[in-house]
């Protein structure tokens, strides 16, 4: 058969029930297998909304991702998806047209030295060369993208080999032998971290989207709650501990609550599980959590001892290392009292310093507001997608997310214009879930092609934009460090007419001005059966707050 | 490290083990599977993170499906154990060994270009001998010599020869094997 119908093959054996793309000259065979190969695919409006909707699709379900792009442009435009997979290690398996073999190198039309452009951005990358190779690296590609730390794979494919006639047979053998993912944690650390937990008296655990990726986040509960330990989560692990629950100390970093960077700055005791102290955690590095002895689990050993040396290492999948570690803590004598007075000062804390605003005195809604409307108008539980910017930050605070993978939005790359297609990619992987899209009306602009394909699916998926009428994150570090000379970031007055441009993709558009009927409003349009596009104004300038200012330790939080 | 005990465990007495810098020159052995693009992998991982690379040798080995890539790293401004776990990180990176200076035979071959006229020749030939070169051609004005030891022996040759005129110097960087029956 030809390769392309091999491919099919091979897709559907890895159980891909989806892909997401954008065809092309190089890629015309490949799209000749689609026709009738039995696997649904997505047509995006562009690459890029592929690339993100893939993403959406796999941080959503915990499956491997697909997306398809064509030679030259269709690869470059995939280029901003495949860095966001790698920064925040989203399993997606990239497939890209590779112009003819004997045209590789010649400029020719359509031409793009893809593995050379991606190589720093992807897990691992493969060119077919000999078109008998393909099954096979396509199965590896996947059980790349899968294992271990996940992240994206690409297969670039010369046209003249995707064409070409192979003997297929089934086959799952992959031959990799230089990657040997470490999954079982090391029991003599284990032991020693379990130790350290029962004699420390000033313990956090700080959790990360590793904890995610892991499906661990019911071991993670059941250790906090065998020991009440205070827990914070990064940007990508929110749900991973509900919110409500007593030992939540809400997220940490830069616009974080004041409880957990305090707690980190005092702690004696620092269990990081799946997480990687980027710069948006320690702040200025030298003075991050000065007291604290650090056990350290990620199944990527590059990045233990990376940024902040470890006291107690432990490589392996963070469900395996956070379910023993609970049962060897379980076997140990602990006095539960060591903990009193960190809780108190903890609690001390959190009253002294929740997470407040002002509200209006009129109308006007706030943009913290808009969210707890919306957390109160899904019910607390809907699968939130978001942008970059202000509005990021104000739902990581303020939604308060009961579980994992409900909280999808782009943290490592920061790229705005992730939200709708990650959408898309979410509704289609999880349906009958509700999925909404909280935007900012710069960032929504960025991929906002795939209304397109958002009507087109018939997804109930809801876009709020928070329209502030500004590049918001931007506008608030010119006020607040850049004497507020406002260089480029207002967008008021030429911004589309949502509405309008609701309509004029085919769903419906809403816009809110009201506080008081906020809540109403967002549940009724909620309860529509199709997508729909709701621009709420918000106050133009309020800032994120509480915020530590880039480079700076915890403690000078300001706001 | 020293080993906490289990009962008494003192979270003052846990010491963290590594990030340190080495403060020396580390030649790392890199066995990677001979497939395109391995090189720019390498290199290209190397200049991301910042690492800069002193020497780099690739050749084939015994089996024709792997090369070795030989690097010297400068463990005084890099943290060696980050580098190699980047570098373990490489799916195509099969082996890697951080060669101990007493285990392991290192070489470098080197071509110098030197100006030999007159009465510098009878000199050159001399600083040759004593450092078992090899004159691989000779003219009428500049000779060609061939210098075969660790990097140090080829760079003080450099530094005795360069005042009679050095004209050209192509090094291929280090190559190592560990020593023993054990494999590299
Ligand atoms: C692709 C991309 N370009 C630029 C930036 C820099 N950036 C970060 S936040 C931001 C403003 C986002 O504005 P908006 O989407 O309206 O959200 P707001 O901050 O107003 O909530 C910008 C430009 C980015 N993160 N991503």
């Amino acid at each position: 058969m030809r390769a392309v119908d091999a491919l099919m093959e091979c897709l559907k054996a890895e159980g891909v029930e989806v892909v997401f793309g954008l065809p092309g000259g190089a890629s015309l065979p490949t799209y000749d297998a689609f026709y009738d190969a039995g696997i649904k695919h997505v047509l995006v409006r562009h690459e890029a909304g592929g690339g993100h909707a893939a993403e959406g699709y796999a941080k959503a379900t915990g499956k491997v991702g697909v997306c398809f792009g064509t030679s030259g442009p269709g690869a470059t435009n995939l280029v901003t998806p495949i860095c966001d997979a790698m920064m925040d290690s989203v399993p997606v398996v990239f497939i890209t047209g590779q112009v003819r073999t004997d045209l590789l190198g010649t400029d020719g039309f359509q031409e793009a030295d893809t593995m050379g452009i991606t190589m720093p951005i992807v897990k691992h990358s493969f060119m077919i060369q000999d078109p008998q190779e393909l099954p096979t690296i396509v199965h590896e590609a996947f059980h790349l993208a899968r294992t271990g730390r996940p992240g994206p794979v690409l297969v670039d494919i010369p046209v003249d080999l995707s064409k070409a006639d192979i003997d297929y047979a089934p086959t799952g053998d992959i031959e990799l032998p230089g990657y040997q993912p470490t999954t079982e944690g090391n029991q003599r650390q284990i032991r020693l971290a379990a130790k350290a937990l029962a004699h420390a008296k000033k313990p956090v655990i700080y959790a990360g989207g590793g904890v995610v990726n892991a499906n661990a986040a019911n071991e993670l509960v059941a250790l906090i709650q065998a020991g009440n330990f205070p827990t914070t989560c990064t940007l990508m692990a929110l749900g991973a501990l509900p919110a409500n629950e007593p030992q939540w100390l809400g997220m940490l970093g830069m616009h974080g609550t004041r409880a957990a960077n305090y707690a980190m700055d005092e702690a004696d005791l620092i269990v990081a599980a799946g997480a990687r102290f980027d710069d948006r955690i320690t702040g200025m590095l030298s003075e991050f959590a000065p007291n604290a002895k650090f056990v350290h689990i990620d199944i990527d050993p590059a990045e233990i001892s990376k940024n902040v040396p470890a006291h107690i290492p432990i490589v392996g999948d963070a469900k395996n290392v956070l379910s023993r570690l609970l049962a060897e803590y379980r076997s140990l004598e602990v006095d539960h009292s060591r903990l009193d007075e960190w809780w108190e000062t903890i609690h001390g804390w959190q009253e002294k310093y929740p997470l407040v605003y002002e509200d209006s005195a009129d109308e006007e809604i706030k943009p913290q507001f808009m969210i707890q409307a919306l957390h109160e108008a899904t019910g607390g539980s809907a699968i939130v997608t978001s942008d970059v910017g202000q509005h990021q930050m104000w739902t990581a605070q303020h939604y308060g997310f009961d579980g994992p993978r409900k909280w999808i939005n782009s943290g490592g790359l920061g790229t705005m214009g992730f939200g709708l297609p990650a959408a898309i990619g979410a509704a289609i992987g999880c349906p009958g879930e509700q999925v909404v899209v909280v935007s900012g009306d710069g960032s929504l602009q960025m991929n906002s092609q795939e209304f397109a394909t958002l009507v087109q699916e018939g997804l109930p998926v809801k876009v709020f934009i928070m329209n502030n009428g500004f590049l918001g994150m931007v506008r608030q570090w010119q006020e607040l460090f850049w004497d507020k000379r406002y260089s480029a970031v207002d967008l008021q007055d030429y911004s589309p007419d949502w509405v309008k441009l609701a309509d004029a993709y085919g769903l419906a558009g809403f816009q809110l001005t009201n506080k008081s009927t906020l809540v109403d409003d967002m549940k009724r349009i909620l309860e529509l059966d199709g997508p729909a596009l709701v621009d709420v104004r918000v106050t133009r300038e309020e800032n994120t707050y509480p915020m530590i200012p880039a480079g700076e330790p915890a403690r000078n939080m300001v706001g | 490290m020293a080993e906490p005990t289990f009962d008494s465990l003192n979270l003052d007495d846990l010491e963290a083990s590594v990030g340190h810098m080495t403060g020396r020159t580390h030649v790392l052995t890199i066995l990677v599977e001979n497939k395109p693009g391995v090189l720019s992998r390498v290199a290209g991982l190397f200049a991301r993170r910042g690492f800069n690379i002193d020497t780099l040798a690739v050749g084939p080995t015994d089996d024709p499906s792997l090369s070795r890539i030989t690097l010297t790293v400068d463990g005084a401004v890099h943290p060696i154990d980050q580098v190699t776990k980047q570098l373990h990180k490489l799916v195509n990176v099969l082996k890697i060994r951080d060669l101990e200076p007493g285990e392991a035979v290192e070489r470098e071959l080197a071509l110098f270009k030197i100006n030999a006229e007159g009465a510098q020749r009878a000199e050159v030939l001399q600083i040759v001998q004593i450092f078992r070169g090899k004159i691989v051609d000779l003219g009428h004005r500049t000779a060609v010599v061939e210098i075969t030891g660790t990097e140090d022996k080829v760079t003080a040759f450099e530094e005795m020869i360069r005042p009679f005129g050095l004209v050209e110097l192509s090094r291929t960087g280090s190559i190592a094997i560990s020593r023993g029956r054990g494999e590299t």
